[in-house]
């Protein structure tokens, strides 16, 4: 995408001022004549932290899948400013026969780093999700949360600029759920990327996000957004504020309204 | 009124320690079921040698005993130990052959959807074919000694490791290959860090069977080509002619012990290999 036009009136490199990842009135029809989505627009830019809430099966996942490169929107443009994009899926998707070190280096060694440099960088978020002492332990030792911190920890590797999360806490038990909100809010507000961030769940939409978008059923539309007025960084109390329920009511209300 | 004592007393004790009495018992079925089974057919085995020793065929049947006096008889134990070994090299030979070709096959259908199409159909050709049929001809085309004999070997043991490691290949999670293509990898490397990892134990399990098989390729091998090092077969074949009772009796009980032998080392294999994180049970 084009950077070149100068802005002097902003004393920073214009790239700041551009969305890290532009959806332009994207489409995505499947082979099989599935319409997924039609006519997205949504923008995502630096420091923030987007949500799209939407019932299973309403294409929230084709979103990111075309954000991330796996898929090809049929129509429309998406831009992204930057190549240092983590995606964090559903599952773990940690390899069963690496211990939890070389699961966290893995990307960096695909991106041909040298073992000392991606081992540094491992341990630094293994530190960072909260895992040390878990370094020589195996997927099938850890719990399912130890696991999404892992997952985590790996995505940290690479830097990234913008984190695409695929319902990363979906498969979680209620108190572990929270307690890894908890720790995605804080990484949020201490490293400075961006994210998009696909869940079904509204409380765990407006807790976590600057800004949260409503998505219909099938073909998946935008239909509503809602920018969330807490400040970063945020108490885990305010989930049961007053004001924190009312958003909350609000979205769920917007999110009935689109599918009924 | 003792009795009712006792049981109140087994019960509580069962209620207190559920895990520790049942594991003891089930560790002493696994070896004593075996054990009984043994000396049963050991006894049922007796039973027939007494028949068939009224009705004058002794060779037929020989007793148990005249079998393992037979095994471990002057000469005819360094016999068996030189044909152990002529044919525990000639089934590793031809499984080490069935390995490189087998996971080479597999490797390549794991490539393409066509490239698979094109070439399981003969996967499960070589699978349906009397390979006994083909014997025969083996041995017109490449002579009746080693060379033969490993062929037959691989042929028999082929199947199972292109099958597994087809299996194993393909089952590597969809997410998983996202995130290696996420990265931008080659196919080689998706393949080396991913697929063949996430393959290693099926193709352990494919390894296991192969092996067996190639203990029976070797031996049959051995019966229809003489020439060369003799093998168990061979002894076999020989033995049976000349009704040789209990050295053809001790024969086959080789022949069977290298194949049990060679499915358990390879079963071990597997557990050494991948049981690290890949539970097999």
């Amino acid at each position: 995408m084009s950077t070149t036009t100068p802005t002097p009136t902003v004393g920073r490199p214009h790239t700041e001022a551009l969305p890290l990842l532009g959806f332009e009135d994207v489409a995505m029809t499947f082979p099989g004549g599935t319409v997924a989505l039609s006519g997205v627009d949504l923008t995502v830019g630096r420091g923030e932290f987007v949500s799209v809430v939407g019932p299973s099966g309403c294409g929230k996942s084709t979103l990111l899948r075309i954000a991330s490169g796996l898929e090809t929107a049929s129509t429309g443009t998406v831009t992204l400013a930057t190549d240092h994009i983590a995606y964090v899926f559903q599952d773990a998707t940690l390899l069963p026969w690496r211990n939890v070190l070389g699961n966290v280096e893995l990307l960096a060694e695909l991106k041909g780093r040298g073992p000392k440099i991606r081992r540094e960088k491992a341990r630094e978020a293994i530190r960072l999700v909260g895992l040390e002492g878990f370094e020589k332990h195996l997927p099938k030792q850890l719990s399912g949360g130890m696991k999404m911190r892992a997952s985590l920890a790996r995505s940290f590797t690479l830097d990234p600029e913008l984190f695409l999360f695929d319902e990363p806490f979906g498969a979680l038990d209620e108190i572990t759920r929270g307690r890894l909100q908890d720790e995605l809010l804080k990484l949020f507000s201490e490293q400075h990327f961006a994210g998009l961030f696909i869940t079904h769940s509204v409380a765990e939409a407006v807790y976590l996000s600057t800004k949260v978008v409503v998505m219909s059923g099938r073909p998946g539309r935008l239909v509503e957004s809602f920018d969330i007025p807490f400040p970063m960084p945020r108490d885990p109390d305010i989930r049961y504020s007053p004001e924190f329920t009312e958003v909350v009511g609000q979205v769920s209300h917007a999110l009935k309204e689109a599918h009924s | 009124m003792a009795a009712t004592t006792i049981e109140g007393v087994t019960a509580e004790a069962r209620a207190v320690t559920p895990v520790a009495p049942r594991r003891r018992k089930r560790s002493t079925i696994s070896w004593l079921g075996p054990v009984v089974v043994f000396f049963l057919m050991v006894g049922l085995w007796y039973a027939l040698a007494y028949y068939y020793a009224q009705r004058g065929l002794p060779y037929f049947v020989p007793y148990p005993h005249q079998v393992v006096e037979a095994m471990f008889s002057e000469g005819e134990f360094q016999v068996l130990m030189t044909a152990l070994l002529h044919s525990t090299e000639v089934a590793m030979t031809g499984l080490a052959i069935a390995i490189v070709i087998g996971v080479t096959w597999a490797v390549l259908m794991a490539q393409a959807t066509w490239i698979e199409r094109s070439l399981f159909p003969y996967a499960v050709v070589l699978q349906c074919i009397p390979i006994l049929a083909l014997v025969p001809l083996i041995g017109i085309l490449f002579g009746y000694n080693f060379q033969a004999r490993v062929i037959v070997t691989v042929l028999i043991a082929l199947f199972p490791l292109v099958a597994m490691t087809l299996f194993g290949l393909q089952s590597v999670a969809k997410q998983q290959r996202e995130l290696f293509q996420l990265q931008g990898v080659s196919r080689a490397t998706m393949l080396v860090k991913l697929q063949f990892p996430a393959a290693l134990p099926s193709i352990f399990v494919g390894l296991r069977t192969s092996a067996g098989l190639a203990v029976v390729g070797a031996v049959v091998g051995d019966q229809f080509f003489q020439r060369g090092n003799p093998g168990l077969g061979v002894l076999i074949q020989l033995y049976a002619n000349r009704l040789q009772g209990p050295d053809l009796y001790a024969a086959i009980i080789v022949a069977s012990l290298l194949g049990v032998t060679v499915f358990v080392v390879f079963g071990q294999l597997g557990k050494l290999a991948v049981g690290r994180w890949y539970d097999f049970s």
